[in-house]
């Protein structure tokens, strides 16, 4: 219903620029009108549409234009066709000598006119379409964008997050780490005290242990000073599973590196907790192709909330796509492809 | 010994400085970054050169980068690390003996760590426990033509530990280790040179893989 009012709204302007161009004809100068109009035109577009006030000055303009020139002209046509051919024939019967032939053509005008109601339905929606694309572009770039700024700005929170608990917590755990070494070596072996002393000093040891793997899930440093490659090797020798690397990586541009390194930390977290594969590979090349399969049971699927959605969603941001290949049975093979310059 | 210190830590720094002095030893600079520790150790050519990884300006390795260029002016060093990196362990390892990468952790346990440091002046290599318990974790080639016994004993030796030490480690006798040392240097095709320098050629084969 919509797009049709919008599309009969262009009847009226449609039929001035009508009346416009034929005194264009008899007088060149009616031409002129047109120049001021382009605006108006385009602020009507912008109107009927219920668009918000354009930021894209030129395209608005470049829209009013081809309204005048071309769209209106084509919505009359459609119009006429649509809703005259009908009228047309129904009323055959009043202006034909011949009732048979007359009425049948009544008949079929009577058929056609939800046939032409719909067609203008379509165009409508079309020309509507249009014209929002027109006037504001972009919008799926603007939501990549924007979610690309929320992913630079959680990598960034990490990255503090880390330095913080790196300058703060860990150096004063070790601080009294190394305070309770010394008071040890002070206390006499087996009193009470030297009991105490060393049992904090566990603690402190713990503490220092949780916290340093606690870290490392944050912001792995390796991954800052030395690169992909690197943080690649240095996870897969965490990994339960034995795993073999293979990689030629130079340095990539930040975002890809941190992209594809929580990649990896998650398939490996996979592999180890669901494949029960015996061995698993991660091979990665050039700018940017990746592979990590294992030799497990299979079945995994990104619908059943793993966090696989989330890699994949980290991954649109950097433009980048991940495909899973995970039959009942195994092997599990998942490809990562990032574009980079 | 005379030590050099580099750490941008000041409680830190200043710990160091006491437990060092307290085993009778002489710091003679303990300095905040990278540039100073590279100055402060080719002023005063210390025994041996101690130095955190992460300092100013860039907050990243500047501290492992000066320790690898004052290891190749003839400076033993140990590096102290906040983390496990192996990656940082087997450039350390590669500038030859005289080494040591030990996680900050280890400051606590006073007594082992001022014995590493000792270890490392005297031209030994020291790799924390940690990296090669992590290490050990992986089997692969040239380390899988190794026994577990014999895997055993190379992280003993990655760990730079002399064959006495090892042996009693693990309630062998010496000849026992020497034997194991002998089969490890032939299944990871080592040429016979002076044993300290197939010691190191083995680590890095275990580092590397």
């Amino acid at each position: 219903m919509r797009a049709l009012l919008y599309l009969v709204a262009s009847a009226v302007p449609g039929l001035v620029a009508v009346a416009v161009a034929v005194m264009a004809f008899a007088t060149p100068f009616a031409a002129l009108l047109a120049v001021p109009a382009v605006p108006l035109v385009a602020w009507f577009e912008r109107w009927r549409l219920g668009a918000p006030a354009a930021r894209h000055r030129w395209r608005e303009l470049g829209l009013g234009l081809a309204s005048l020139l071309v769209l209106w002209w084509i919505d009359l046509v459609m119009i006429a066709f649509a809703v005259g051919g009908p009228i047309v024939l129904i009323i055959s019967p009043a202006v034909q000598e011949d009732l048979g032939p007359a009425i049948a053509a009544s008949v079929a005008g009577a058929v056609l006119v939800p046939v032409g109601g719909y067609v203008l339905v379509l165009w409508g929606r079309a020309r509507m379409t249009m014209a929002r694309e027109l006037l504001e572009p972009h919008r799926l770039e603007e939501v990549v964008a924007s979610r690309a700024r929320l992913v630079d700005a959680f990598d960034v929170e990490r990255r503090r997050i880390e330095r913080d608990l790196h300058d703060g917590a860990q150096q004063r755990l070790v601080a009294l780490s190394m305070r309770l070494g010394l008071a040890k070596l002070d206390l006499p072996p087996g009193s009470p005290a030297a009991e105490q002393v060393a049992s904090a000093h566990e603690e402190a040891r713990q503490a220092l242990v949780e916290l340093r793997e606690l870290i490392r899930g944050v912001h792995p440093q390796v991954l800052t000073d030395r690169g992909l490659a690197a943080a690649i090797r240095e996870a897969a020798s965490r990994s339960p599973v034995p795993v073999e690397v293979e990689t030629d990586l130079d340095r990539l541009p930040e975002q890809v590196e941190t992209a594809a390194y929580y990649v990896v930390s998650e398939a490996l977290a996979n592999i180890a907790k669901h494949s029960g594969a015996s061995r698993a590979w991660i091979r990665a090349s050039g700018r940017f192709v990746m592979e990590i399969g294992d030799d497990g049971k299979g079945g995994a699927d990104p619908a059943r909330g793993s966090g696989l959605t989330g890699l994949a969603d980290r991954l649109a941001v950097v433009g980048g796509r991940l495909s899973l290949s995970s039959p009942a049975g195994g092997p599990t093979t998942m490809r990562v492809e990032i574009p980079c310059e | 010994m005379r030590v050099v210190i580099a750490e941008d830590a000041v409680l830190l720094r200043e710990g160091l400085v006491g437990l060092l002095e307290r085993f009778g030893h002489e710091v003679v600079a303990a300095v905040g970054d990278a540039e100073a520790l590279t100055e402060a150790a080719m002023a005063h050519r210390p025994d041996v050169v101690v130095t955190d990884v992460r300092m100013p300006p860039g907050f990243t390795d500047e501290g492992l980068r000066a320790a690898i260029g004052l290891r190749a002016e003839g400076l033993p060093v140990l590096v102290l690390s906040q983390y496990v990196e192996q990656t940082y362990a087997a450039e350390l390892v590669d500038a030859g003996e005289g080494v040591g990468y030990l996680l900050k952790d280890r400051i606590g346990e006073v007594s082992e760590f001022v014995d590493a440091l000792d270890r490392v002046a005297k031209g030994g290599m020291v790799v924390d426990p940690e990296v090669v318990r992590q290490l050990l974790g992986r089997r692969r080639d040239p380390l899988r033509r190794l026994t577990p016994r014999e895997l055993e004993v190379l992280g003993l030796i990655a760990e730079g530990r002399s064959n006495a030490s090892i042996a009693r480690e693990l309630v062998v006798t010496d000849a026992a280790v020497a034997k194991h040392i002998a089969n490890i240097f032939a299944k990871l095709d080592l040429p016979p040179a002076a044993d300290g320098h197939r010691r190191v050629l083995a680590v890095l084969a275990y580092l590397r893989t």
